[in-house]
């Protein structure tokens, strides 16, 4: 008796965190939708005139800019996240690695306002003084989303080579691989999946990061012509307007947020697909 | 199972609190209008609400002409206002309770002092893209406006660029701290902000060859000045006529001019 009312209340418990995704699913579409179709699809996906409180609803440049800054931070990121974790998964000694994957895992810990902080203190004025523009600018965004994304990259990645069955790497060194040979055509092929996996989520995480970016990206409206252009996210721009937003322009925001939710559904949907072939070859 | 059983009771707990009484049994007055003054009144309101329990003021927002319009319509009890009335709401009865000044400010380094309205307006559309134009270094001017909807971008339109757009190569900030912040640190930013958060970490501008400062501002001789206005339909009386001159008084006063206005002692 006790152990089904358990289980009903736990079950309870489970729904509701899917109810709460739903809710607020329905509430985004239903508040932003009616927006969409006012101005129509295509006017508010490819037009790039924004100017909520005069009745212009265009958020290309942020569709462009969103990806732009998230394919910068990977482009950035990646390398150095796989190549940290290649070393802490084959190289590093032991007694090493217990030390330095906590740490990694602990960069994922730190708020993000505090990486926005040091990215407006540290990295703009240095992008200012030794690459011009005004140092606010897509660069400084994807550096610091770069850095944001590289606990949760490295540490799946170091959970995706060590799960490589250690029967693989002792096959190929008895070919007479390097141990170099062996990780690029043995290890890394095994665990790729993993390792797609961990981008993916990364990417998730840097494109549907607001804090850190408003405070390095300038913002601006424009279609970023240069890395050191000021860029405008699709987050940002919920977050910065919302203040006083109000009818139409609150609304445009939410559809803002429809779109966002599209892109993140979309990176799950693409994960998985990846992950699920993969894994059937 | 523990856990579990906290869980619960803490999950209750909270639902009950949403339960309590609630005290709607007080007068209210209704206050509606400009997004810029908006902050100041929930500030005032605030103060006032703890003077006098039982009163209930409810601050929106909505924007100057909404306010005047809820004010005709009897929606709002005294409408905001942050700009000079128009001459078809020159009827409207109006009681100005602070000033508010729109200072220009660029980095302490930069050596021009003075600019006029139409140089400040091609800066904000673009069309001026070098300080050389000015006669300083050849170097880009960073523009840095305020998020659509501010009511200190709103003034700004209103009072500098009239109906040219502000360009979209601006970078916009969702603060008078952080646009402050950024001219603080970059030699060729310029940026607009409230008078009372100028510091000294930043150079205000003269404006055809006037100064900000609380005399200029006041004598509306400072020409980026507007009053901050409340608006009845008719000569505001019992508890609106109280908090009014709540706000007249040298505490409401005192308060404003902390939150960075110019009062009108």
């Amino acid at each position: 008796m006790k152990e089904k009312i358990i289980e009903k209340i736990l079950m309870l418990l489970a729904f509701s965190a899917i109810g709460a995704l739903l809710l607020m699913a329905v509430f985004i579409f239903k508040e932003g939708m009616p927006i969409i179709f006012k101005v129509g699809l295509k006017n508010f996906l490819f037009s790039t005139h924004w100017a909520p409180t005069k009745g212009y609803f265009g958020i290309f440049s942020m569709i462009v800019s969103s990806l732009f800054v998230t394919t910068g931070a990977l482009i950035i990121g990646v390398p150095l996240a796989l190549a940290c974790a290649i070393t802490l998964a084959e190289f590093a000694p032991q007694r090493l690695m217990v030390i330095l994957k906590p740490t990694i895992e602990l960069l994922a810990g730190i708020p993000s306002v505090v990486y926005g902080f040091l990215g407006v203190v540290l990295l703009v004025p240095l992008i200012r003084d030794y690459l011009g523009g005004p140092g606010l600018s897509l660069l400084a965004c994807s550096i610091i989303l770069a850095i944001m994304i590289l606990p949760t990259i490295t540490s799946i990645s170091i959970d995706a080579i060590q799960a490589v069955p250690y029967s693989y790497k002792e096959g190929s060194l008895a070919l007479g691989a390097t141990h170099w040979q062996t990780i690029r055509m043995v290890i890394l092929k095994a665990a790729r999946s993993g390792i797609i996996t961990a981008i993916m989520l990364g990417m998730a995480r840097a494109i549907g990061e607001t804090m850190a970016v408003i405070m390095v990206a300038g913002n601006a409206l424009k279609i970023p012509s240069s890395p050191l252009s000021p860029v405008r996210t699709l987050t940002s721009n919920i977050a910065l307007e919302m203040g006083y937003a109000a009818g139409d322009h609150r609304a445009a925001l939410f559809a803002t947020g429809i779109v966002l939710f599209i892109f993140i559904m979309i990176f799950n949907v693409t994960a998985n697909i990846i992950t699920k072939r993969w894994r059937r070859e | 199972m523990i856990f579990l059983r906290l869980y619960l009771i803490f999950f209750f707990l909270i639902a009950l609190l949403g339960c309590r009484p609630s005290n709607k049994e007080g007068v209210v007055i209704t206050i509606a209008g400009s997004t810029s003054i908006q902050p100041f009144a929930e500030k005032l309101a605030e103060i006032y609400m703890e003077h006098h329990r039982g009163v209930i003021i409810n601050v929106q927002g909505g924007g100057s002409t909404a306010g005047i319009r809820s004010v005709r319509g009897e929606a709002a009890d005294i409408g905001t206002c942050s700009r000079e009335l128009m001459e078809e709401e020159k009827d409207l009865k109006r009681i100005v309770i602070a000033w508010d000044g729109i200072a220009i400010i660029v980095h302490p380094k930069n050596n021009i002092h003075n600019l006029n309205l139409t140089h400040l307006r091609d800066i904000f559309a673009g069309k001026i893209r070098y300080w050389s134009e000015l006669g300083w270094v050849h170097k880009r001017i960073h523009f840095v406006t305020r998020e659509e909807g501010s009511g200190t971008r709103n003034a700004f339109e209103e009072m500098v660029m009239h109906d040219v757009p502000i360009s979209d190569e601006a970078l916009v900030e969702d603060s008078n701290g952080s646009v402050r912040e950024i001219v603080a640190h970059d030699p060729h930013a310029i940026g607009y902000i409230s008078y009372g958060i100028v510091d000294k970490r930043v150079k205000a501008l003269s404006i055809d060859g006037v100064e900000p400062n609380l005399g200029t501002i006041k004598e509306k001789r400072y020409e980026l000045t507007r009053p901050f206005l409340f608006v009845t339909e008719e000569e505001p009386h019992g508890l609106a006529r109280d908090f009014i001159d709540f706000i007249l008084s040298s505490e409401g006063q005192g308060i404003l001019e902390r939150e960075g206005l110019v009062g009108i002692r």
